[in-house]
């Protein structure tokens, strides 16, 4: 259960340093009347929107925290045979890389007010997202043929676990990435469109941290990485 | 006004419950009346701290009840009570704590003299597995399990073969020795649990736990499985008989090895 | 969780600036409506509904252990049927919906001085989530082979194996589904308190503004938020093991002479698992309770409530703890025993806090001015349950004597007495306090007495002999507790009186739900502010709350919740919106 309490940490970090800033200290018995720095004190600058998918972020990194707290306690477990991790992966890692720059030249384009580019980066981050999903299933079909079957063996079920769960929250993410597009012919409003747009980045990069770090759990490499941190501790 | 005199009255008629009830644990019959010394200086501390702050309560009820011109007090905090009350907490709780994590370093250490006994739950039965005149157990998997070998053990190490099993039988301790019990499971999860032991331990399938004490007093005690095990949870009962030495021996002497007992099994297929 | 993409995140912009969606149908208004209010009552009846079947299923466990032999249709498969569906519709369906998606989505945007939640659209799909979680649940009932019976921690391997009640059949795979439809549309709901809280308070409302109400709900959801993914990965995890044969957890098992399948899995895997979630949930029911007593007991008794900012910081830091101290349910799951070490001491430090907020309770008695009113004597009856509960948690937190009296009825008594009975009368309390502001009447004074007395009395007599039950050694969930040797005659007496008293409880619960109806429409005419309250959703122009629950200006706050009984003040309470400066000595002497 230790990534997820360093995960939880790292949260509970953020809301320590929230917190300090909002005079938890102070009594409030003897302020009375608007006080005068209130300014601040009443919420983020951020678009609401935004301060909403934060947290909806921690939420998601919450669980997949927890996924990998799971998979390392399993490891430890005598029966784990790790499988070869099929070729197509490095190539699918590309291609949602790909994504996550298209979504981020989009939203600088939103700032910028300039629509065409809003919309040739939106289109490529949906056709690349799609073909990431289509590279994941075509990794399945590979490790399926190879007999690498899910119930065979728990390092194979939690392949198909998480890199499925994975792949939902980018379907998910399409549906959304969908709206926005669409929104970005029928003449949204700019704002409206600029904050779409920069909410759809937000999320891409976010998964696609997401996939580099179970990526590097699945290859084995998160855990030799512990080891080392585990050995130069003691 | 209702609700003062109430108050005090769940508090009197808590303490006189706590006092004159019959109902009280049963007579312990191990080396553990180190945690139900525990059990008793967490009732005291408990105790009078419910009573304390149950009958505060019911002062300030009846004291400052609402009457006609009343004003309340005003006294947004106190530090130096509340800091106060603080540390007072913090010493009743180390009190608990302290005593509490000592018996535990007791519970969890095994003395080396400890005889071994393996305890095997399935559903709904316990069997017993005692370690031949080598001393050792055999190694064992859920994976040999069959109709001739119910509890698993490995026939192809050495150790095994003498080892005595119990199936679905009353288990016998000698008393006075302290005994260590590895508790495996072959199906689902079950505790091993005999209240006048107090000890009690989970057993899952695919791992062995454990837990020791030394039984204090000759006599017939019920095991009782306490955790969820479906559906005949409740009528997986055991027996633990505690013997004298010498009629701990005779018993022993009745019972027969892994070997003895998949032998004429081996002949019998054979025909 | 996978449901809720970003654009469903996006609010309409409209929110910001404070415009709302105007629902122009019946439909939109009243059953598809987007204000939080019509939203929290739909929570809170589809919340009581399924309690009233979780209330039934008590009784028929009450019927069979008060009176052992006697009801035949009870046999052991439908006896752990009941225990199953009671403990966790009663945990999530009932506690965690109604004070979170009830009082949250009523309370939260009226006292921190907002129009409305700020993802309204959300929020909505939240609840009709959350129904459907209720109805795969009850159909569970209706399904081959009946609901699970695994007992609410669901602990595999028992749970989906044919030993089990449903373990094979559609029982548990409906509970899975159920609790996974449950943790999405909880955290659609939760990401709107959390937000609102954040973002949507009024001028002036600065976080140590805040009634303790919107503290505890606020902590409460946050952990929330981060405990029930551990649950939802659980229960992927089993939904696998069950349905696809994988072995996340099933180690290689003998059933009945059959080699299974399954090999490797961790039991102890899924308990850790379940635990991270299961104790914060404790304390997601806990938190919201505390903040809401707070506050009935400092309006009640006319007085700020003693040590505000001490109630703050023990409501973070109890919900920040809470996190390192789950496998305290686990001493004797057979994890490794150096464990007991650890969270036996984290246990008990959890106490100090938990015990400050107990003392700042009783103090703001002190020199008070006290109304007797039903909120306030639920309020006291809160306390003396909540009491008792917490101290024997001591007794189960502290790791060697929770060894003899883990899985007895000891356990039962005390997670009923904390988690159960204590929550659910600062519910009534809390009803009968914002009843007024929900319908513009009050409830049946009468009815409320009533129901009172016989449902804090009735519930103390069944829950604090249950414990001397349990120091017997009785162990919890069995079918016939005459079975064991430690059970005496006079015992199985006790047992007959515990079930009586539960039907008298139960009874009373009827009288309830007749006032909440009755009073609709013949209760005396409240007005905006019965009690004489600060709190912003008192100030409110109409009763009940009109969408956009503030007119035509949000209100600007101007001091802090508690101004009750200031010295120099005309009134005994100061509205918080209210200007100006009032008081002669604000510093204490």
């Amino acid at each position: 259960m230790s990534v997820i309490l360093v995960f939880l940490l790292v949260i509970a970090g953020f809301a320590g340093w929230w917190l300090s800033h909002q005079r938890l200290m102070a009594k409030p018995w003897l302020e009375q009347g608007l006080i005068g720095d209130t300014i601040g004190l009443e919420g983020s600058a951020l678009p609401t929107a935004k301060i909403g998918l934060g947290v909806f972020l921690a939420v998601v990194g919450c669980l997949f925290a927890l996924f990998t707290s799971a998979y390392f306690m399993r490891m430890a477990l005598s029966d784990w045979q790790a499988l070869p991790l099929p070729r197509v992966l490095w190539f699918n890692t590309g291609v949602l890389v790909l994504s996550s720059i298209a979504l981020q030249c989009a939203s600088v384009a939103a700032r910028r007010g300039e629509i065409d580019a809003v919309r040739l980066g939106l289109v490529t981050a949906g056709l690349t997202a799609l073909a990431f999903l289509v590279g994941q299933l075509v990794a399945w079909r590979e490790l399926t043929a190879g007999g690498y079957l899910l119930t065979a063996n728990p390092a194979n079920s939690f392949f198909y676990l998480i890199t499925g769960m994975h792949g939902l929250h980018i379907l998910g993410g399409l549906v959304g990435l969908g709206r926005t597009t669409a929104g970005a012919w029928n003449g949204t409003r700019p704002e409206r469109l600029r904050l779409g747009v920069e909410l759809c980045a937000m999320y891409w990069h976010f998964l696609l941290f997401v996939w580099l770090a179970i990526f590097a759990l699945l290859a084995g490499w998160a855990a030799s990485f512990i080891e080392i941190c585990r050995q130069l501790l003691t | 006004m209702a609700i003062a005199l109430v108050l005090v009255l769940v508090v009197v008629g808590s303490v006189l419950f706590h006092f004159l009830s019959p109902w009280w644990w049963t007579p312990i019959a191990s080396n553990w009346d180190y945690i139900d010394n525990t059990i008793i200086i967490t009732f005291w501390i408990t105790g009078v701290v419910f009573a304390a702050v149950v009958l505060f309560m019911a002062y300030c009820v009846f004291r400052f009840r609402h009457r006609e011109g009343n004003q309340a007090a005003y006294e947004p905090e106190n530090k130096r009570l509340e800091w106060w009350l603080t540390i007072v907490t913090a010493i009743g709780v180390t009190a608990m704590l302290v005593p509490g994590l000592f018996v535990w370093n007791q519970f969890v250490s095994v003395p080396s003299d400890a005889t071994v006994v393996e305890v095997v739950g399935q559903q709904w039965q316990w069997s017993f597995r005692l370690p031949g005149k080598d001393g050792k157990l055999g190694m064992s998997d859920t994976r040999n399990v069959s109709p001739e070998n119910p509890l698993g053990v490995n026939a192809s190490d050495a150790n095994g073969q003498d080892d005595v099993v119990v199936e679905a039988a009353d288990l016998h301790l000698p008393v006075g020795k302290p005994v260590k019990m590895l508790l495996r499971s072959i199906d689902v999860l079950h505790d091993f649990y005999v209240p006048e032991f107090r000890a009690k331990m989970d057993m899952i399938p695919g791992s062995v736990t454990y837990f020791w004490f030394t039984p204090t007093k000759t006599g017939t005690f019920q095991v009782l499985c306490a955790e969820l095990c479906g559906q005949g949870h409740p009528l997986m009962n055991g027996v633990v008989m505690v013997d004298t030495p010498e009629d701990y021996l005779a018993w022993l002497g009745e019972q027969q090895t892994f070997a003895q007992l998949s032998a004429p099994q081996q002949v019998g297929s054979a025909e | 969780m996978v449901d809720v993409t970003p654009a469903d995140a996006v609010p309409p912009a409209e929110v910001a600036e404070m415009e709302l969606y105007h629902p122009h149908s019946w439909w939109t208004k009243y059953v598809f409506s987007q204000d939080a209010k019509v939203i929290a009552i739909q929570y809170s009846a589809t919340a009581t509904a399924i309690g009233l079947v979780a209330l039934v299923l008590s009784w028929l466990m009450r019927l069979q252990l008060g009176f052992p032999g006697t009801f035949d249709f009870i046999s052991p498969e439908a006896y752990y049927q009941f225990i199953t569906m009671h403990g966790m519709i009663m945990v999530i369906y009932l506690l965690t919906a109604l004070f979170l998606g009830g009082f949250g989505n009523y309370l939260i945007p009226l006292m921190v001085g907002a129009r409305d939640m700020v993802f309204p659209y959300v929020n909505m799909l939240s609840y009709w989530i959350y129904l459907l979680a209720v109805l795969v649940l009850a159909s569970s009932f209706f399904a081959p082979g009946g609901p699970t019976g695994a007992g609410w921690t669901l602990y595999p391997p028992q749970a989906i194996m044919s030993g089990t009640p449903g373990g094979q059949d559609w029982g548990i795979i409906l509970m899975l589904v159920s609790l996974i439809l449950f943790i999405i549309g909880f955290t659609m709901g939760g990401l709107n308190y959390v937000v609102t809280v954040l973002q949507a308070r009024t001028r002036g409302m600065t976080l140590m503004r805040l009634p303790l109400t919107v503290w505890g709900i606020f902590t409460a959801t946050i952990m929330a938020l981060l405990a029930f993914p551990a649950l939802f990965v659980a229960c992927v995890m089993m939904l696998f093991d069950r349905a696809l044969g994988t072995s996340f957890f099933m180690p290689a098992i003998v059933e009945m002479g059959e080699q299974l399948q399954h090999g490797g899995g961790s039991p102890i895997l899924f308990q850790h698992l379940f635990w991270f979630f299961g104790h914060p949930e404790v304390y997601i029911v806990a938190l919201p309770a505390f903040g809401i007593v707070s506050d009935l007991i400092s309006t009640h008794a006319r007085k700020n409530i003693f040590g505000y900012r001490m109630m703050v910081w023990a409501i973070v830091g109890i919900g920040a703890l809470s996190f390192v101290v789950w496998a305290h349910h686990m001493y004797v799951s057979g994890m490794h025993p150096y464990f007991g070490f650890f969270f036996a001491t984290t246990t008990l430090i959890i106490a100090v806090p938990t015990a400050i907020k107990v003392y700042n309770w009783v103090l703001t008695l002190w020199r008070g001015d006290i109304h007797l009113t039903v909120p306030m004597l639920f309020a006291l009856a809160f306390i003396v349950t909540f009491v008792n509960g917490g101290l024997t948690g001591l007794f189960l937190g502290n790791v060697v004597v929770d060894v003899p009296l883990s899985d007895t009825m000891f356990v039962v008594a005390h997670f009923h007495m904390v988690m159960g009975v204590a929550p659910i009368l600062v519910i009534f309390g809390a009803i009968y306090h914002w009843y007024p502001k929900v319908t513009g009447r009050m409830l049946n004074e009468a009815m409320g007495q009533f129901h009172f007395w016989v449902t804090f009395l009735g519930a103390y007599l069944i829950f604090f002999p249950m414990h001397y039950i349990g120091l017997m050694g009785v162990p919890r969930r069995y079918h016939e507790l005459t079975a064991t040797t430690v059970m005496t005659e006079s015992a199985n007496d006790l047992n007959a009186f515990i079930s009586i008293m539960a039907f008298l409880v139960g009874f009373a619960q009827i009288v309830f739900l007749f006032n909440l109806i009755w009073s609709i429409r013949h209760g005396r005419e409240a007005g905006g502010n019965p009690w004489r309250a600060t709190t912003l959703e008192w100030q409110t122009p109409e009763t009940p709350p009109a969408h956009g629950n503030f007119g035509k200006e949000l209100p600007i706050v101007y001091r802090w919740a508690y101004d009750y009984s200031v010295p120099g003040a005309k009134e005994d309470f100061i509205p918080q919106n209210m200007p100006g400066s009032f008081g002669t000595s604000r510093e204490p002497a």
